[in-house]
């Protein structure tokens, strides 16, 4: 796992660490198993094509657990995760790569914790946020 | 038919005063495996949710769930059954708030209700939002944590 990372080291601005996904149907398949997610336009081709859809998609939610993955991994076992939401405003599909992004947008000290928000989003390959969101977490603060 | 520009309502009393309406509450065990099969779906390795040996290290003494894990903890959904106007359907959103960590042998008790209801015109004409809300508790009763979510009907 990554250094802990601090309040005191993240400055409004600062980009998190990118995390690089690469869906395949295989995983939509395993996603709606784990999840009970059985709607068949994340694996049945054919049903997914009849509803006007291009082929098989991603699951919202399961772009929601890679931003949530993107948080976790940044905040690590000393960071705690308060808030976290996401709009979906793109399809995805399994084959291409998605990246999970996101940038610090404030830095707070509440209750004497640390407190950050950030903007946090998966991005297609033509550049475009398909699942926007934001996050607010505690970050440790360092031996004063 | 109304005329350009006037706004009918499709939100009927039935359904406004189905808002707040809660359903029954629905209990799960978080069972190691489901928390481990989840976060394999994800393809999120951190111990935390992945290695019970690992994680009993760590200051939360055992394994936790990951922040979108709360989605496979179905509540009864009859308090969200009303009569929509459209048929149509997207999902909008979710959002979640984080109260307190669930771990692995904890008993969560889920109860879901209809939040909101309120319309917009856009780019798909007349959209109604329909906003259900879960609350997690634990078995010592303390709230671990809300979920919402944002459904487009049109």
């Amino acid at each position: 796992m990554a250094k802990q990372v601090y309040y005191e080291d993240v400055e409004v601005g600062m980009e998190l660490p990118m995390l690089t996904k690469n869906p395949t149907t295989q995983q939509l398949v395993m996603y709606a198993g784990a999840s009970g997610d059985f709607y068949q336009i994340h694996y049945d081709k054919d049903f997914a094509q009849g509803n006007g859809l291009p082929g098989v998609i991603l699951h919202g939610l399961l772009k929601a657990g890679f931003v949530g993955q993107l948080v976790t991994d940044w905040i690590g076992e000393g960071g705690t995760i308060k808030k976290l939401g996401v709009s979906y405003r793109g399809m995805d599909q399994p084959g291409v790569p998605l990246y999970v992004k996101g940038v610090v947008t404030n830095k707070y000290i509440k209750n004497g914790e640390g407190y950050v928000e950030a903007d946090v989003w998966t991005e297609n390959q033509q550049g475009q946020k398909t699942t926007p969101g934001t996050t607010t977490v505690i970050l440790p603060r360092k031996k004063r | 038919m109304p005329e350009e520009g006037t706004v009918t309502s499709v939100i009927t009393d039935e359904m406004k005063a189905a808002i707040g309406k809660k359903g029954k509450p629905v209990t799960h065990l978080i069972e190691k495996g489901a928390v481990r099969r989840f976060a394999q779906a994800i393809g999120d390795p951190n111990p935390l949710w992945n290695d019970e040996a690992k994680a009993r290290k760590t200051r939360y003494g055992g394994m936790v769930v990951p922040p979108t894990f709360f989605c496979s903890l179905a509540g009864d959904p009859a308090a969200m059954r009303i009569n929509l106007p459209y048929t149509r359907r997207l999902n909008g959103g979710d959002e979640w708030e984080y109260f307190q960590p669930v771990h692995v042998g904890d008993r969560i008790t889920v109860v879901s209700e209809l939040a909101d209801l309120y319309e917009r015109k856009g780019s798909l004409g007349n959209m109604l939002f329909v906003i259900t809300k879960q609350t997690y508790t634990n078995q010592f009763g303390e709230k671990v944590a809300i979920h919402k979510n944002t459904l487009i009907t049109y």
